[in-house]
């Protein structure tokens, strides 16, 4: 019997994290736990459309909070003699998102695993070079991300002719400044090409025009994460990991923050309950304190409230409450909190964080923070509830030019749908 | 074509449009910010939001940009919707939250897009209650204001300054509400389009300094259609004038030509019109003494003094009016009538001429530059002696982008996408010059060579692209690649373009360009070739005729003519100055008609004092071969009752008949245009310029004051409690009043300024156009005399010269052009009399080493039997052996072509 509670087929992203416990972070101990062996195999066994259509045939969803299919982001890539010789392969893994820490884990504690990862979906590509954008705070993961590059390339995993196959790309670490839209994928492609970090119009669409003009995949740290095993077991597995909690296939990096007793992340199958993760995993709220509402993954994100927590943490389920699962870490807000406070918190990092390129966006959140501000210290005036609805509707998707002003305007959407008392208190009325 | 259904009502649109340009197009009114005809969309102000619907029955829809979405078949859309009113009116509320509302201090006040659009959209009231960022602005120069507080950042500054004029030194800093769009440090734009910045911004960030210190509203100005006069391009402008000073300059659209964009002379070199110390009465000089005269009494006086010259010889100008000159060669006859240019330049203008006139290839409007696929620039440095070809060529290197970007299903609209998709990618575009130019940066190769080298290399392609052109001998390696290598290009192209010109001092060079642009037609290529010309009219003069200067001062000198009359030239800048100075000496009468204060001037015995091209009408021909009107702003007269500024050729003509003892046959404008359409074959349709002076719009004259100018009757109260009739135009169809028609609803090509109801800026040249940003709806002005001869009849040039080889102590001269500077009459202007260059010797960092001449030495420079002491610049580009200087700066030779020079330190070497 295995002395570990985590193993390869049911925690395919973290099981070797126990196991590396107290261990070097190095390539050895690495490649003793099934470490490149998914490499091995695709170079050995599989063409680069095997391995697109395995990870399509997985229904493995973008882990970044869009939910959008990989597979499918995969096969809009021109492939064979006449595309471009020059293509790449990005690693989001810019994690800005408030209330998010999962990629952090997995960078920090299994480097390896993500270079690994970009090398097999490199070769799906057959991409030139390949880059992780990091956020710049991550220092740790840096420096492991930097060694762990270092490693694969002095074994010959890395550069020309990678293991025989004829085939070869490089790897770098890019950190970035600290800008939270570096995390859209088109604003991530032009920050990494030292242009201000301004979303792209669309189309084209970076897989045909991307990073310099050339086809480039952008994936999350998760979703990555993900391929080697799924090399290695099959899509089958991979589907059938969520245990019939949700049509999603695969696990999930779910985690609690907030006034929970015991806050953190989990590979959970995909489809557990936020209850199941505020209860058991993350022990529930603090004492005295009750649940107020939450955020099921990220800032940018709707709020929930208690009577949603039974519902399975997937794309869809979440998406028809009327939110979205976006990383899946859920933040609690407690009774004690001020809930306008906790938009006007909301809104001015979205407003601060905004890449200033068009007006709704630029211009109409920090006027959303203004209103907020004066409603939290009481000093609103009849009318701007309104104009705040008006701005959750003029900021929605399509009005703005990306997801930016959108997902600002979801936590304000919902607080101001479950409780619209707490900003009625704040206005003071005339006479 | 495609049609859209827009509020119920179909309309039929260019479907590879986007429904913003589509709507305009139509004339329906959507607001806007971040597009710009010239710029393309990029989706960033959200202003342009219309309603889209999924097809007649869906009465839902979405809110979509119309900039970003195409005109496709079948699109339904509603501009009226509620919800899309809604959504424009807070986009506008939205930036408006940092905006002053410093109207009625804002010099962009009256033709502000910022303001139309908010009439537009019915943003009356402030919502926002709390505080506004504010920002330090900079300076930016003689030329342009910075307040960046009124910035609404559409980022159309950046997008013009960098992405459609290629200059580096404007950006974007900041993120979010805290953007700020200047330059690193303080200091003047490198570019020399900055200019067109002033219009591209829709508010009031950038304005015209120019304008600052003596400022006035765009409603109260008098405008006219006006053709700007810095160099030989002719774009279009539409200068303003007020109190009797000319107090802006405009951008007046031309569809062929300049389109939406100026270069920075011809915006801000206007202030020579405005110069106090401008002749404005008529004198006689007695003695050292100027005596003013009545305007009976000096053509008395000058025809008494004419009457008893042996021989009166005429000089002509080519910065005067087609119908100056010839006033002045029907006068003096063909035989007394010279061209005012020295011998080599009028060689150079000739043979100019003679390529776009006996060649089969045609001759470029800007337009057509704009289009080429290859481009082939020998000799000329275009950025200087005719900028806006420069700009243009910029915009003819982007269409590999707009191919690849095609190749890829993005339309050439959609100016992100393209950029992304293009990245570095440029049509081809070689460069031989004497030393770099400020197009180098987007050119594929650029040689600096000498002259002759440039010319062999010139006559090399030629000869790789049809090899029954001649062959140049001895070509080395290098060059014959490189030959090898434009030739290719070229002939991959579709519509190759060869630039040259008359700036570049070789007849050589001429001829080998017309040799490429003669091969690429036998080779079957539509090929173009431009020729810059020295100045504004120098086309209009060769047409004419008439001999050099050298050969009229010659008549003067051996005293076979007595008389001379000189015609706006100064022409001391035309011939060496102390043949000059003897050769008026000899002179019994001379008599000067200019309209500034030059040496010739300060010399003549009787000054009639003439229009500049803001005071009167005239024809001027392009290097197009494009003749151009260009009109009166304002009457000078009506200010200043003593003032007696008159047209250049109206004093001809009156002097003339005062010779002559005989009544005048003929007193206005239309009368000469016709006489000299009538006399001179290539003239012919220079009527055809303009309409004539009985031309009305709906029964009206135009109108060359907007609606709301004020203070007409008061103008003069200074003077007079009369109040007296506005000045009477009797030469143009053109009104001095807001009388008349204003607005576009007749088509017209001669539009005093931009303004249609509820449209005050440069953006409501969309309501006078056929479509967006094509031309304008009753045509584009002017009309080309010179048109490519169909016949086989033509041959190659075989004159190829020998390659450069330095002569010890005889280094070639290679004339360097500024843009500030190089112009007679723009350095006179206060503002680009502070840009101007100072006189200079420049050599190669080798040859500086080699003489041990360090940077900022003073070099004493011998040019024939002239010595200068210069100081030397070093240039890093300039081509070993030559010795550069500066063109046309005050304190600098006349004549900078082909000859040489011999150089030591100063103090004796």
């Amino acid at each position: 019997m295995s002395t570990f509670s985590r193993a390869a087929d049911t925690h395919p992203l973290t099981w070797r994290i126990e196991r590396l416990q107290g261990q070097a972070l190095d390539l050895k101990t690495y490649e003793s736990l099934e470490g490149f062996a998914a490499l091995r195999k695709v170079v050995k066994e599989m063409s680069p459309a095997d391995v697109q259509s395995l990870v399509k045939d997985a229904n493995l969803r973008g882990r970044g909070g869009a939910g959008f299919p990989a597979g499918i982001k995969w096969s809009l890539v021109p492939m064979g003699e006449n595309a471009p010789k020059q293509k790449y392969l990005v690693c989001n893994a810019d994690e800005m998102e408030p209330g998010t820490f999962k990629d952090r884990l997995l960078m920090e504690q299994l480097p390896h695993q993500l270079v690994e990862a970009m090398i097999v979906a490199g070769y799906a590509l057959q991409v030139s070079k390949a880059y992780i954008f990091l956020r710049g705070e991550y220092v740790v993961a840096a420096e492991r991300l930097n060694q762990a590059i270092a490693e694969a390339k002095a074994a010959g995993y890395l550069g020309d002719n990678i293991l025989g196959s004829g085939w070869g790309m490089e790897l770098f670490v890019h950190t970035g400044a600290g800008r939270y839209i570096c995390g859209e994928e088109t604003a991530l492609i032009n920050s990494l090409e030292g242009r201000r970090a301004n979303p792209r119009a669309k189309p084209p669409f970076p897989q045909v025009s991307g990073l310099w003009g050339k086809p480039t995949v952008v994936n999350n740290v998760e979703t990555l994460s993900n391929v080697p095993a799924i090399v290695l077991r099959g899509a089958e597995w991979f589907k059938g990991l969520s245990r019939g909690k949700s049509p999603d296939a695969g696990t999930k990096l779910y985690g609690v923050s907030g006034r929970a007793v015991r806050t953190g992340v989990w590979e959970l199958p995909i489809g557990t309950t936020a209850r199941e993760l505020l209860y058991e995993h993350a022990g529930g709220m603090q004492k005295g304190l009750d649940l107020m509402c939450w955020l099921p993954g990220g800032a940018s994100t709707d709020f929930l409230l208690p009577e949603h927590l039974d519902l399975a943490m997937d794309y869809d389920t979440i998406m028809k409450a009327g939110s979205r699962m976006g990383t899946g870490l859920i933040m609690v807000v407690d009774n004690k909190q001020n809930i306008v406070s906790v938009v006007r918190n909301l809104e001015q990092f979205f407003a601060r964080e905004s890449c200033g390129w068009c007006t709704p966006c630029r211009d109409g959140l920090p006027w959303t923070v203004k209103v907020l501000q004066a409603i939290e210290r009481g000093d609103g005036r009849p009318g701007d509830i309104e104009m705040l609805e008006q701005t959750t509707r003029f900021l929605g998707p399509g009005k703005t030019f990306c997801a930016h002003a959108p997902g600002a305007m979801e936590p304000l959407q919902s607080a101001l749908k479950f409780f619209r008392g707490e900003f009625e208190r704040g206005i003071k009325q005339a006479g | 074509m495609a049609t859209i259904f827009v509020d119920g009502k179909p309309h039929e649109v260019d479907g590879a449009d986007n429904l913003l340009r589509a709507c305009l197009s139509l004339g329906l009114d959507v607001p806007y910010f971040c597009w710009h005809p010239a710029l393309g969309s990029v989706g960033a102000c959200r202003a342009c939001a219309v309603k889209q619907y999924a097809n007649a029955d869906d009465k839902r829809g979405r809110i979509v940009m119309s900039c970003m979405t195409p005109s496709s078949d079948n699109t339904y859309i509603s501009i009226d919707d509620e919800e899309a009113k809604q959504f424009r009116k807070s986009v506008v509320e939205w930036l408006m939250t940092n905006h002053p509302h410093d109207c009625p201090v804002c010099e962009e006040g009256g033709h502000c897009h910022l303001q139309d659009m908010t009439v537009m959209v019915g943003h009356n009231q402030r919502r926002y209650r709390f505080s506004t960022r504010t920002h330090q602005n900079q300076d930016l120069g003689p030329f342009i204001n910075h307040e960046m507080n009124r910035c609404i950042a559409c980022y159309r500054c950046v997008r013009y300054y960098k992405d459609y004029a290629g200059g580096e030194d404007l950006g974007v800093y900041g993120a979010h509400d805290n953007l700020y769009f200047g330059r690193e440090t303080d200091g003047v734009f490198d570019s020399e389009f900055s200019g067109n910045l002033i219009e591209v911004c829709p508010t009031g960030v950038f304005t015209d300094r120019t304008h600052s210190e003596r400022y006035n509203r765009k409603w109260d100005m008098q405008f006219a259609p006006s053709v700007c006069q810095q160099c030989s391009v002719g774009c279009n402008i539409s200068p303003g004038e007020r109190y009797g000073e000319l107090r802006r300059i405009e951008n007046r659209y031309h569809g062929e030509i300049n389109h939406y964009f100026l270069c920075d002379r011809g915006r801000f070199g206007h202030g020579y019109v405005n110069r106090k110390d401008r002749p404005r009465q008529p004198w006689q000089r007695v003695g050292q003494e100027q005596k003013s005269l009545a305007v009976d009494d000096v053509l008395d006086a000058a025809a008494d003094a004419l009457r008893g010259c042996r021989r009166v010889i005429g000089i002509g100008s080519p910065r005067a009016s087609v119908e100056a000159n010839f006033a002045l060669q029907q006068w003096v006859g063909k035989e007394n009538f010279f061209s005012g240019t020295s011998a080599a330049k009028q060689a150079l203008v000739e043979q100019a001429l003679a390529i776009l006139q006996d060649t089969p290839v045609r001759t470029p409007s800007l337009r057509d530059m704009e289009r080429a696929d290859a481009v082939l620039v020998l000799g000329e440095d275009v950025t200087q002696t005719a900028p806006r070809i420069a700009l243009a060529l910029r915009q003819a290197v982007k269409n590999k982008g707009l191919v690849m970007a095609a190749g890829s299903k993005i339309a050439d609209w959609q100016a992100a996408g393209v950029k992304d998709i293009a990245q570095n990618e440029l049509s081809p575009l070689f460069i031989a010059s004497f030393a770099a130019t400020r197009l180098d940066d987007v050119a594929e190769a650029s040689c600096r060579l000498a002259s002759d080298d440039i010319a062999r290399l010139g006559f090399a392609v030629a000869n790789k692209i049809d090899n029954s052109a001649p062959t140049v001998s001895d070509l080395s390696p290098e060059q014959d690649a490189m030959a090898s290598r434009i030739a290719g290009a070229l002939l991959a192209a579709d519509k190759p373009l060869l630039v040259s010109g008359t700036g570049c001092a070789s007849l050589a060079i001429m001829q080998a360009t017309a040799n490429i642009a003669i091969a690429l037609h036998v080779r079957g290529k539509a090929a173009e070739i431009a020729l810059v010309q020295p100045e504004v009219n120098s086309i209009g003069v060769a047409l004419i005729g008439g001999d050099s200067i050298e050969k009229a001062l010659a008549l003067l000198e051996s005293g076979e003519a007595d008389g001379v009359i000189v015609v706006e030239n100064d022409i001391y800048r035309r011939a060496d100055a102390e043949r000059v100075e003897a050769a008026l000496a000899k002179a019994r009468v001379l008599v000067a008609i200019d309209h500034q204060q030059t040496p010739t001037v300060a010399k003549a015995d009787f000054v009639l004092p003439a229009g500049s091209f803001a005071e009167s009408d005239g024809t001027m021909i392009n290097m197009e071969g494009r003749a151009q009107r260009y009109f009166q702003v304002y009457d000078p007269a009506y200010y200043d009752p003593d003032c007696q500024i008159h047209e250049s050729w109206r004093w001809i003509y009156a002097l003339h008949t005062s010779v002559e003892r005989r009544m005048a046959c003929w007193t206005q404008f239309d009368d000469i245009t016709q006489l000299c359409a009538e006399t001179v074959p290539a003239l012919a349709r220079i009527m055809d310029a303009a309409p004539n002076a009985s031309y009305r719009m709906k029964g009206l004259k135009i109108a060359r004051a907007p609606r709301r100018y004020s203070g007409r009757t008061a103008m003069r109260a200074n003077l007079s409690v009369h109040e007296p009739r506005v000045s009477q135009d009797t030469d143009s169809a053109l009104s001095f009043s807001m009388e008349g028609y204003v607005g576009p609803n007749e088509p017209a090509s001669f539009v005093p300024f931009a303004w249609a109801p509820g449209w005050n800026s440069p953006q409501a040249w969309t309501k006078f156009q056929d479509e967006v940003g094509g031309h304008l709806r009753s045509g584009d002005s002017g009309v080309r005399l010179i048109e490519p001869k169909n016949s086989a009849q033509f041959s190659y040039f075989a004159g190829i010269p020998g390659a450069y080889v330095v002569r010890e102590g005889q280094w070639q001269v290679a004339p360097l052009y500024h843009l500030f500077g190089s112009d007679e009459l723009s350095v006179l202007a206060p503002a680009v009399k502070s840009m101007v260059v100072g006189a200079y010797v420049a050599l190669s960092p080798a040859d500086a080493a080699r003489l041990k001449l360090a940077e900022n030495s003073l070099v004493k420079v011998t040019l024939g039997n002239r010595s200068y002491s210069l100081r030397l610049k070093v240039s890093k580009s300039l081509t070993d052996g030559l010795v550069g200087l500066p063109a046309g700066i005050p304190g600098m030779p006349p004549i900078l072509g082909h000859c040489h020079a011999t150089l030591a330190a100063a103090g004796g070497l």
